[in-house]
């Protein structure tokens, strides 16, 4: 497997906050990578000394084999898409495309930029400025702008941040699709793991500057290794130490036998509109919550109930 | 970054050839002594910095202090309301702005002939009095400290409102609803609540306001007739009439180690707010 | 309340505006007293018959577009400068020349040129007047054009730079264009400040590099004269526009 970019042992220091603490990623060549992490981990740092806008305190990035720790930004074969995007107010969407291109002085600009808004789907707007395009137009610009350049890595900083919902979900798609058709390394950096979870091949779980886990997100998320990582990625119920994701639970009247059941009272249940979710206050004294499809039966506060699921699920940690 | 470094090093060779080296040479100058034909000559001394103690000298220090104090203390009057009703006219708050900030952008010198204009004995204020029977003599208005005093506080009020303004603007509208809810009538709001809100910006326009006053020159040299010598007309008088360069360097650095202390300690005050 | 203080803000106003108003009026009064006698156009016309009032405008003119043309770009770089990395000292020093008293950095340039001249046998003259203004320019420029930077996001540049920029092309083809109008904005203080300064220029002007307002002072000395009116009304309407224009482009920008 060729690892297009590496972080071998990462460490970046500021007076006063150590923000990435040794990080160890290898990153297979053509992959969708996702780094996630709650707010304050350092995956931006690491995005920002993956891209050359800080240098490491110790440690190396590497790209295709090279140590590239001290290189300019402008040096590196690497580009990012910004949070805020970042498109130059004074310049058309087509200039911003261009900017890049203009810079290494190619000849057959006009066909690249052809080509990439057409991959963006942004034929037909790049004349306009960025104060006259939508949220999820200027994001195509920031995108298409830096695929332009055809990167060996793509670096995306929460790029669905500042998007709306709805948008949100459409542009997963798009994104990742995109990401097949250009072949190119996507490296996102997230705290949403949704996000994270339907759009990579691999991802990274992130916390306090060091990485928890890495794997697929199949793995990640049904074998966590660390409570963080379990909670991070979803909902659970901490049951007497034990881990149990609400969709592995079920609610029964009587006790199953193969499966393991714990008694308790039916505290609420919240219509959610896809699903229903039961709060149940259990007989040693914790709550959990358990979701049940919304054609199952009502369960009234009060009822006694058993809260069952398989061992298989169960997620312990030491 | 490299840019950096040569961006910033026309500056500092500016700053270093044209405003630190001036002054040091003036330090220097206020340590020597006047020679016979007004040149500056050795042996070093501190001779000039004693002078500075002549009663007659301390006698215009002191009226320089009083004047620059008087001066911001008319602005502070006469600007407060008018920063407070620009505050609160939403609508033409730019236009009103332009309307105090465009006599100050022209002018300085245009402005204080203005008033050398209106009170002179002929001029406009002592003409229509007497044409409309108040007065039979004109009245001396001019070359005064009245008259330097007027000319101080026209030409800086626009420092004294532009800070107040801005610390109205960015106050909390629901502060002074609050107030009248509790009870308090519009005067008492004023003075219990905005003007204690405003002190930021009513310190800023007093140091904006003070400072200038205090070294001024133009205005009392045109507007007082050479009869109100404040420090600043004493500085130019000593490095071209008197021709004693370092007794005037003396009295400069006295004035500029005055000006450093009082704005340290105001930037001192405005960090530790932000902090 | 909001009466009375309307009120008093239109005397505000008035007392603001009108001195400056009465100025203009009565540089069309026919007759040199404070009596309207007639329309005229007689002092204009003595303006321009004045040659030392022409030579000391051609001096203004000249003085103040050198200055500002070096201070602009001194200042701009400067403030670019210290945008991206604080310099306290220099910060400092720009801040305090700004609140110097004219009349001590007058004596103090002063000092230094005939501390100079001991060993160069210049004098004064029109280059040194220029020195003195680019070194009080400078100051005003610098606040103008960071004030404007630092609504500007660093962001722009590093995504530049990730593009391939360095970081001249970064300043270049990215800040620059976006300074425009706060660059205008302080070319345009740095004008006026120039043209207007008496205080500083009379003390290192040099005898045949007599601007404009040494020439209004000296006549102001002798006393009011309705020359001076028209003169001063050409300046307040002349500046009072550049300063609107500036603003209409700062507000555009």
């Amino acid at each position: 497997m060729n690892f297009i970019l590496e972080l071998r042992d990462l460490v970046k220091h500021y007076p006063g906050h150590r923000a990435v603490e040794g990080v160890s990623l290898s990153i297979p060549q053509g992959s969708f990578y996702s780094l996630l992490g709650p707010s304050g981990c350092g995956k931006t740092t690491t995005l920002r000394l993956i891209a050359g806008f800080e240098d490491p305190t110790s440690g190396d990035v590497l790209l295709n084999g090279e140590i590239v720790n001290h290189r300019k930004p402008y040096e590196r074969n690497v580009s990012t898409v910004f949070q805020s995007y970042a498109l130059f107010p004074h310049l058309t969407a087509r200039q911003n495309i261009e900017f890049g291109l203009r810079r290494q002085g190619l000849s057959d600009v006009d066909r690249r930029v052809r080509e990439v808004l057409e991959l963006v789907r942004l034929t037909g707007k790049e004349s306009r400025h960025p104060a006259r395009l939508s949220g999820g137009e200027r994001q195509r610009v920031a995108l298409a702008r830096s695929l332009v350049l055809r990167p060996e890595v793509l670096l995306l900083d929460e790029p669905m941040a500042a998007l709306d919902p709805k948008l949100r979900k459409q542009m997963r798609l798009e994104l990742k699709a995109m990401q097949r058709r250009v072949g190119i390394t996507f490296l996102l950096v997230t705290h949403d793991q949704e996000e994270a979870l339907s759009m990579s091949d691999q991802l990274a779980i992130m916390n306090a500057g060091r990485i928890e886990q890495v794997g697929s997100p199949k793995e990640v998320y049904l074998h966590p290794r660390s409570r963080f990582a379990a909670d991070f990625l979803g909902a659970v119920n901490w049951i007497a130490g034990i881990g149990i994701r609400p969709e592995a639970t079920r609610i029964t009247h009587a006790a199953e036998g193969e499966v393991r059941s714990y008694p308790g009272v039916v505290e609420n249940s919240t219509f959610l509109g896809d699903r229903i979710q039961v709060l149940v206050h259990l007989a040693n004294g914790e709550q959990a919550v358990a979701q049940v499809s919304r054609n199952s039966s009502v369960f009234q506060p009060g009822d006694a109930v058993y809260l069952c699921w398989n061992a298989a699920d169960e997620m312990r940690f030491a | 970054m490299n840019l950096r470094r040569w961006f910033l090093f026309p500056s500092w060779l500016w700053m270093a050839a044209l405003f630190a080296t001036p002054l040091a040479i003036v330090l220097a100058y206020s340590f020597l002594t006047r020679g016979v034909y007004g040149g500056i000559e050795q042996p070093w001394t501190v001779e000039s910095y004693q002078r500075l103690f002549d009663p007659l000298y301390l006698s215009i220090y002191l009226r320089s202090i009083v004047m620059a104090i008087a001066s911001t203390g008319f602005c502070l009057v006469l600007g407060f309301p008018a920063a407070l009703f620009i505050a609160s006219s939403p609508q033409h708050k730019n236009l009103y702005l332009q309307l105090v900030m465009l006599p100050f952008w022209t002018s300085f010198l245009v402005r204080t002939y203005a008033w050398l204009f209106l009170l002179r004995d002929t001029g406009l204020i002592n003409s229509a009095l007497q044409a409309m029977g108040i007065i039979e003599n004109p009245l001396p208005m001019l070359y005064n400290d009245g008259a330097v005093l007027l000319g101080l506080v026209y030409g800086y009020l626009p420092f004294m409102v532009l800070p107040i303004y801005a610390t109205l603007e960015r106050m909390d509208p629901s502060l002074a609803d609050a107030a009248a809810d509790l009870g308090a009538r519009p005067l008492a709001t004023l003075f219990r609540v905005t003007i204690p809100l405003c002190k930021p910006g009513i310190i800023a326009g007093s140091v904006l306001v003070f400072i200038p006053s205090l070294g001024a020159y133009l205005t009392p040299d045109l507007l007082g007739g050479g009869r109100t010598v404040l420090i600043g007309n004493l500085v130019q008088n000593q490095f071209t009439t008197a021709r004693d360069w370092p007794f005037g360097s003396a009295v400069s650095i006295i004035l500029m180690g005055l000006v450093t202390v009082l704005v340290w300690a105001f930037l001192r005050r405005e960090s530790e707010n932000l902090a | 309340m909001k009466r009375w203080l309307a009120v008093y803000a239109a005397a505000f106003f008035a007392f603001l505006h009108l001195p400056l108003l009465t100025l203009a009026v009565f540089s069309f009064n026919s007759s040199q007293f404070t009596v309207w006698e007639g329309f005229s156009l007689d002092w204009y016309r003595a303006i321009v018959r004045t040659p030392q009032i022409m030579e000391g405008t051609w001096n203004s003119i000249i003085i103040a577009l050198t200055a500002t043309a070096i201070s602009t770009v001194v200042g701009t770089l400067c403030a670019y400068g210290l945008w991206k990395r604080k310099s306290p000292f220099l910060t400092g020093s720009l801040y305090l020349s700004l609140v110097t008293p004219e009349i001590v950095t007058g004596i103090a340039l002063l000092a230094m040129f005939q501390f100079v001249f001991r060993w160069l046998h210049w004098q004064l003259g029109l280059y040194t007047v220029i020195l003195a203004h680019v070194a009080f320019s400078i100051p005003y420029v610098v606040i103008v054009v960071l004030s404007r930077l630092r609504t500007a996001s660093p962001v722009l540049e590093e995504a530049a730079m990730d593009l391939g920029a360095t970081e001249w092309q970064a300043f270049l083809y990215v800040t620059l264009p976006s300074l425009v109008p706060g660059i205008i904005a302080a070319a345009l203080l740095a004008l006026t400040v120039s043209f207007d300064d008496y205080v500083i220029t009379s003390m290192v002007a040099g005898i045949d590099s007599e601007t404009l307002p040494m020439v209004i002072y000296a006549m102001a000395r002798r006393g009011a004269s309705p020359v001076i009116n028209a003169i001063s009304a050409l300046i307040t309407v002349f500046f009072g526009l550049l300063i609107l224009i500036s603003e209409r482009v700062r507000a555009a920008g």
